[in-house]
């Protein structure tokens, strides 16, 4: 065993670790008739309802499969490939998340390059960060109109706290020693901000970012069940009404992988970006 | 008698202290630097050298007087006057190279990146610094090398003055001896004016034109400037067979040693206080004046 590496000892293990917890639950869940093999009256006697169906891994397995083998077909309203719903709630919290970092990281920069500034502010922003950003659906249902921008309002209002504090919190914890490098080479101000001020906070707004986009994507979930009509919240919500549990768990797990891409995508950044004093 | 050029003219600085009173860290503070000279002030931790750099840096407001250099009133930080920081002030992200790269291209924004990649190497490898190695972070570097750094930035920019501010305080003696001597290589081809802090001795007689040497604070003095009668080019091993060597330490200990706490905590009343001229030269032909082993007050 020695002769492995620790990582691919872990890897081993966590091979290992999934086998079994997909063994377990195989084995858990009691022989079913598939759903063609009933008869008619026991499929009218709810021989197919949520409790006799929870799907073993295999089952989930082979909805997969068939999901991701067409994953962008178009069948009305109701029947979209699981590509086309990711791809909605993506462009959605991408909105959102984008119009939230244009504003928060310069607003961030201005709080964080004034301490007036920051006292004035900081009082708002501590009443307004802890409110579940679904508590502002009904008010942005009712003045937008719109449930599409809604939902891109709740990602919008979620996503932007983590990004401004940090923002401002990094660039006011800037060195002064590496600001008075700037101010000896008679930078102005604007090429202090980009030269010396962005790239010494930037470890630090990295960090905000990468929890803004975590806790959109967790948010947008939500939000489309509340809006309905497309992305992978509302089809989550939609198979539970079809009762196709395949699909829910299928649809859960791919939630978990996006957000992890997500996640991993500001991972790199961070490593990028974080410096050594 | 025209201005030197850089005039240090009836200079204050005073701080809160922090229960609601106010610190005179120096009062009436007055003297002169001349065009090519290098000039170190030697004083205790906390008299105010710092403070007085930061001044002439253009970084902090004195709270009264004027400094002048080449004729016009300091009143900002200006590429002309470049710094070394003890912490070496390095930004962490950037390599050696770019380091030097971002104090070239605030010079000379109409060069081309080829020139001013050319420029930096070239300076970087007058202080030492191997080819291998102008591509590290300054996390990467040893001390000795980051402060190396940090003085190819400066000099590299041609500022009218030099001020370094402990510039080897970090060091180790050995490290220090060979930047010293670098230091001295590099400035001695040049006519670069240095206004250098320090609170070591031998590196002040090394370095030096004259010395500045002052009292404690508060309302501490810039008391005496003692002219450094050692020849140059000089070498550490060399200077301390010259005659004039152990005579100028001496005066610089005992300064250190009793002087600079008798003469502390004296307001000036109003007055400029300039320090007393002392040449202390052993090698000079007797002159009519009586014994030469003391300083000799001008
Ligand atoms: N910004 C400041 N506010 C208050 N006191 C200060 C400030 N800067 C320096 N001082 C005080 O002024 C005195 C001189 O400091 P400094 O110039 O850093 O000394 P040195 O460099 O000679 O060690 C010290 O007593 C220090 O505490
Ligand atoms: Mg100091």
């Amino acid at each position: 065993m020695s002769v492995w590496s620790e990582n691919s000892r872990a890897a081993l293990l966590s091979v290992l670790i999934l086998a079994l917890a997909l063994l377990a639950w195989e084995l858990a869940i009691p022989a079913q008739h598939l759903a063609t093999e009933m008869t008619e009256y026991e499929r009218l006697m709810g021989g197919g309802s949520a409790r006799a169906g929870i799907p073993a891994p295999s089952q989930v397995a082979v909805k997969a499969w068939e999901q991701l083998s067409n994953p962008f077909y178009d069948a009305g309203p109701n029947d979209k490939g699981i590509g086309i719903q990711i791809a909605y709630s993506l462009g959605r919290v991408l909105t959102g998340y984008g119009m939230a970092a244009l504003i928060a990281i310069p607003l961030g920069f201005l709080i964080g390059m004034s301490p007036v500034a920051y006292k004035a502010l900081n009082p708002f922003i501590q009443v307004l960060r802890p409110i579940s950003p679904l508590a502002w659906m009904p008010l942005a249902l009712f003045i937008i109109q719109d449930s599409e921008a809604s939902a891109i309002f709740v990602i919008f209002i979620c996503s932007i706290w983590p990004m401004l504090l940090n923002t401002a919190f990094g660039v006011s914890g800037v060195r002064a020693d590496w600001v008075n490098v700037a101010r000896t080479h008679e930078l102005g101000s604007l090429r202090t901000a980009l030269t010396v001020i962005l790239p010494a906070a930037a470890p630090t707004i990295i960090t905000g970012m990468r929890i803004s986009i975590g806790i959109a994507w967790l948010v947008i979930v939500a939000a489309e069940m509340l809006v309905g009509g497309t992305g992978i919240g509302y089809y989550v919500w939609n198979e539970w009404n079809n009762l196709d549990l395949s699909s829910v768990i299928f649809s859960i797990l791919l939630i978990g992988i996006v957000g992890m891409l997500l996640d991993s995508v500001f991972a790199v950044l961070q490593r990028r970006l974080t410096y050594a004093e | 008698m025209s201005k030197p050029f850089v005039s240090v003219e009836l200079l204050s600085q005073r701080f809160p202290d922090g229960k609601g009173g106010r610190m005179t860290v120096f009062e009436n503070a007055s003297f002169g630097i001349e065009k090519g000279e290098f000039v170190v002030i030697l004083g205790h931790s906390g008299c105010g050298k710092s403070t007085i750099m930061n001044i002439l840096a253009g970084l902090a407001q004195p709270t009264s007087g004027v400094v002048t250099m080449d004729g016009t009133e300091i009143s900002g930080p200006s590429l002309d006057r470049g710094v070394v920081f003890q912490n070496y002030s390095l930004l962490p992200w950037l390599t050696a190279l770019g380091n030097v790269r971002f104090g070239v291209r605030a010079r000379h924004p109409d060069w081309s990146r080829a020139k001013v990649d050319e420029v930096s190497t070239e300076y970087l490898s007058m202080v030492g610094l191997s080819a291998e190695a102008i591509h590290r972070k300054p996390s990467q570097l040893s001390g000795g090398m980051r402060q190396r750094v940090s003085i190819a930035r400066a000099f590299a920019n041609h500022p009218k003055l030099l001020l370094l501010d402990e510039p080897f305080g970090a060091l180790d003696a050995l490290t220090r001896g060979t930047i010293q001597d670098e230091l001295l290589k590099i400035w001695g081809g040049t006519n670069q004016t240095v206004f250098m802090i320090t609170h070591d001795i031998d590196e002040a007689i090394l370095l030096a034109d004259r010395i500045l040497l002052m009292t404690n604070g508060p309302f501490a003095r810039v008391a005496e400037s003692v002219q450094i009668t050692i020849p140059r080019p000089r070498t550490r091993t060399d200077i301390v067979d010259h005659p004039n060597y152990y005579p100028i330490r001496n005066h610089l200990v005992q300064f250190l040693g009793k002087r600079s706490k008798e003469l502390a905590g004296q307001a000036s009343g109003g007055a400029a206080q300039s320090p007393d001229r002392v040449r202390i030269d052993l090698t000079a032909p007797p002159a009519p004046a009586p014994a030469h082993l003391r300083a000799i007050a001008e």
